[in-house]
């Protein structure tokens, strides 16, 4: 099946595949995380069952997308020594030290806490609880803080030197941590992972809204999504613009890639809304463009001259295709947040929130939307770095194990075929979970609350009470 | 300043051992779940796990990342190396951890999960027995990489390493469970941890016998002064706690045999230790040289010991508040 591959490209493939499929968990768990810290939080404050309802729902929801991000997560963590070892021994010294920060400062924590906020509130009490679901959320934060600063560094490396072995080694931890492109990619990351969550959240709620709109706890959490959205999409689009502007300054080829800009503007480049790049003939075909704009987001003046991917070598130059297209979706689906925020709020202005199913069935729509949106900025980042591993500095055809193409492909192969056969059963087990929320919640509820849900196994109690079958 | 490096080796493998040892126990319940005799049994046996495998299963991302950080040349010799041991251990883990959620969410694929979670547990356990022998043997290395084939791992030795580690969890699962339940379950594990504990002393002797015969290196280091001290005193040492493990059983005791059987592993983990030592892939690769400069050693180290201590509190604590007997009626979600 991948005969005709050479090892470098079945190991692109299976990083590309392996990373892929990781990051929609995390990007869902980060949000979902602050989520239940804010709903037990609210709770806790005013006593209102609804809270602890949507609480349970999504409890049980995050622990079925946290099995599945801890297990696609030590794949990766053994990774860069299996197909990249070469990278590992290189980079070990600087980016080795972050990635042993995250597993103390937030895999630990996370994994620590998890069994008492998934099982403990009748073992330890609401206090202790409450401290074990913020020391969840905060693991989540400091482990994307501490894996986007490892990125960060490979896209815009600082405070390195380079010893008699080719190692890349510190010398400044300050500046490696703090790199340039680390503070816009981690608002940027973390702002992207709260907007899947309520874009999910929202969706969840527009369905059971469209099924029976009194639904209380529905309400509750199609409005918090909403709100979610009308504060966060905005922000986003000023984040990553301002993401942009640093990418320029740092990796101006990532830049014309995205925009499309195979030749120079000295005097105002145009803003290309869409077309096909011809990578053979280095230009954009059926271009509709508005000119000037582009110089306009990047510099800030509209006559501000702007290089073009003529003035970078070909061995140099990423592939732009790639990066052109899952640019633009990016873009498009901020800009349908954004969307989607703005409707709600019409509507919530005019008391009609819960009233409007167009609403609820874009928001369903809308529902998967973040995932898709995280996947394309993480591909115009990732492919925009390309052909280096560390921007500039190592390629990535230097970065490979000496290991044998069959090898690869043969693990590729396998992880294909585990990861849709468990990661899809995981999924579909979590849509039915959202399907199924009706707004009486927890059937164990309908016996009145004799023991709070989420100790009692509902298949034990109820055994009847998996949906669907 | 080679005694940073020294110092790093010793946290790898205390963060090795500690892994070891508790996903050790874990995987062992998963290799013995389908001995379990109903549906309550094997509720039991999972939920004596639940609110704890995640973080067991991080001290083995603390090892791979903790090797990335500290002694780079190592984990980018060793990866390659064990490649496929390595990849479908982790392809089991992710079968057996998705099992803990996916199990309680179906009826109808209950069975499904149930051998994920069996068999991840197996095959776990028997890649890190093969990855282990592997290791024993020997990695060939020239010019900063692996030098070997891609089925250099497989051998009599490193096969027989692998029943051998299979064997050893099945034990750390059987007195975990003796230590979490009572009635039919515990004495049902009482019998099997009787077997697992003769076994397990079995592989100990083959693979303590053999081990030498893998490296003329090991040889002189255990047949001479001062090393035969100890292969005098390490059989001593696995023979008392042998003793605890079978009187413990005889007994009926709750909490001695998983003891005995934790110490059997720190044993044997030490004396691997002893062969390895100062390399830390064997035959040639010392630690002084795999590992990563001196400012990347501090600065890990400073984060290691302000947060390990705390790491190993709050992990004490949340065994603690699980703690005692499983109340089957008290169940998972």
């Amino acid at each position: 099946m991948f005969e005709s591959f050479t090892a470098e490209t079945l190991a692109r493939m299976q990083f590309a595949f392996t990373v892929s499929f990781h990051i929609i968990f995390p990007a869902f768990s980060i949000g979902l995380a602050s989520y239940l810290a804010v709903l037990n939080g609210l709770w806790l404050r005013t006593r209102d069952d609804i809270y602890l309802t949507l609480f349970n729902y999504w409890k049980k929801i995050f622990a079925v997308a946290f099995g599945m991000g801890v297990v696609s997560g030590i794949v990766m963590s053994y990774q860069f020594g299996t197909n990249w070892s070469v990278f590992a021994d290189k980079t070990g010294p600087i980016l080795g030290p972050l990635m042993a920060y995250e597993v103390l400062s937030a895999f630990f924590l996370e994994a620590g806490f998890l069994g008492i906020m998934l099982f403990g509130r009748e073992r330890v009490g609401d206090k202790l609880h409450m401290f074990a679901t913020a020391m969840v959320a905060f693991g989540t934060l400091m482990s994307a803080t501490w894996i986007l600063s490892v990125n960060s560094w490979m896209q815009t490396p600082a405070g390195y030197g380079v010893n008699e072995l080719g190692q890349f080694v510190p010398e400044d931890w300050w500046q490696i941590v703090f790199n340039p492109s680390f503070p816009y990619r981690l608002v940027h990351m973390v702002l992207a992972a709260y907007l899947t969550t309520a874009l999910v959240v929202g969706g969840v709620g527009g369905l059971h809204l469209l099924r029976n709109r009194a639904n209380a706890p529905a309400r509750r959490m199609f409005s918090m999504a909403m709100w979610m959205l009308v504060v966060v999409a905005p922000l986003q689009i000023a984040v990553g613009d301002f993401h942009g502007i640093n990418t320029l300054e740092h990796q101006p080829a990532k830049v014309m890639a995205m925009e499309g800009h195979y030749d120079s503007h000295p005097d105002g480049a145009p803003l290309i809304l869409f077309g096909i790049p011809n990578p053979k003939e280095k230009r954009i075909d059926y271009a509709i463009e508005i000119s000037k704009l582009s110089s306009l987001i990047l510099k800030h003046d509209l006559n501000a001259p702007l290089n073009g991917l003529d003035t970078i070598p070909d061995d140099e130059e990423p592939p732009v295709a790639i990066v052109f297209w899952s640019f633009r979706v990016m873009v498009g689906l901020g800009f349908a947040m954004l969307g989607l925020g703005a409707w709600s709020l019409l509507r919530r202005v005019r008391g009609r929130l819960y009233e409007d199913k167009w609403l609820h069935r874009a928001a369903i729509g809308m529902g998967p939307m973040g995932f898709v949106a995280v996947l394309a900025g993480w591909i115009t980042t990732e492919v925009g770095r390309q052909p280096f591993t560390v921007y500039g500095l190592l390629r990535t055809s230097d970065s490979l194990a000496p290991v044998a193409a069959p090898a690869v492909a043969a693990s590729l192969l396998a992880f294909i075929v585990v990861y849709f056969f468990v990661f899809g059963a995981g999924t579909f087990y979590l849509m039915r979970m959202m399907n199924s929320f009706a707004g009486h919640a927890d059937p164990a509820l309908k016996d009145g609350p004799i023991r709070t849900a989420g100790i009692t196994p509902v298949a034990q109690t109820h055994p009847d009470a998996i949906p669907g079958e | 300043m080679f005694e940073l490096s020294f110092i790093w080796a010793g946290i790898i493998a205390f963060a090795v051992l500690t892994y070891v040892i508790l996903d050790g126990f874990d995987l062992g319940v998963g290799i013995l779940f389908p001995l379990a005799e109903g549906e309550r049994e094997k509720a039991t046996m999972m939920n004596s796990i639940a609110p704890i495998w995640d973080g067991n299963e991080t001290w083995l991302v603390l090892g791979g990342g903790g090797l990335f950080a500290v002694f780079p040349l190592a984990y980018a010799v060793i990866m390659p190396a064990l490649y496929m041991p390595i990849i479908l251990m982790l392809l089991a883990l992710i079968f057996r951890g998705v099992a803990f959620e996916y199990r309680w969410r179906t009826e109808r694929w209950k069975p499904v999960w149930d051998v994920a979670f069996f068999g991840g547990s197996l095959v776990a356990a028997f890649m890190q027995g093969i990855a282990l022998g592997a290791l024993v043997q020997g990695i060939e290395v020239a010019d900063r990489a692996y030098a070997g084939g891609w089925w250099d791992w497989l051998s009599v030795f490193s096969i027989l390493t692998g029943f051998a580690v299979v064997v050893g969890y099945a034990l750390l699962g059987a007195t975990w469970i003796i230590l979490k339940t009572e009635g039919a379950l515990q004495r049902q594990m009482q019998r099997y941890a009787w077997w697992l504990g003769a076994g397990t002393l079995g592989f100990i002797g083959v693979v303590s016998i053999l081990t030498p015969f893998q490296n003329p290196e090991y040889f002189t280091r255990w047949f001479n002064l001062p090393g035969s001290v100890l292969s005098v005193a390490m059989p001593v040492a696995v023979a008392a706690a042998a003793r605890a493990l079978f009187t413990g059983l005889n007994a009926g005791k709750d909490g001695q045999p998983f003891l005995a059987a934790l110490t059997l592993f720190v044993l044997c983990f030490i004396g691997i230790g002893i062969s390895f030592y100062p390399n830390i892939v064997p035959p040639s690769l010392t630690i002084a040289e795999a590992a990563a400069p001196d400012e990347s050693l501090w600065f890990a180290l400073v984060g290691t010991l302000v947060l390990v201590p705390m790491i190993l509190a709050y992990t004490a604590y949340a065994y603690w508040v699980f703690r005692g007997k499983i109340d089957p009626a008290e169940g998972y979600h």
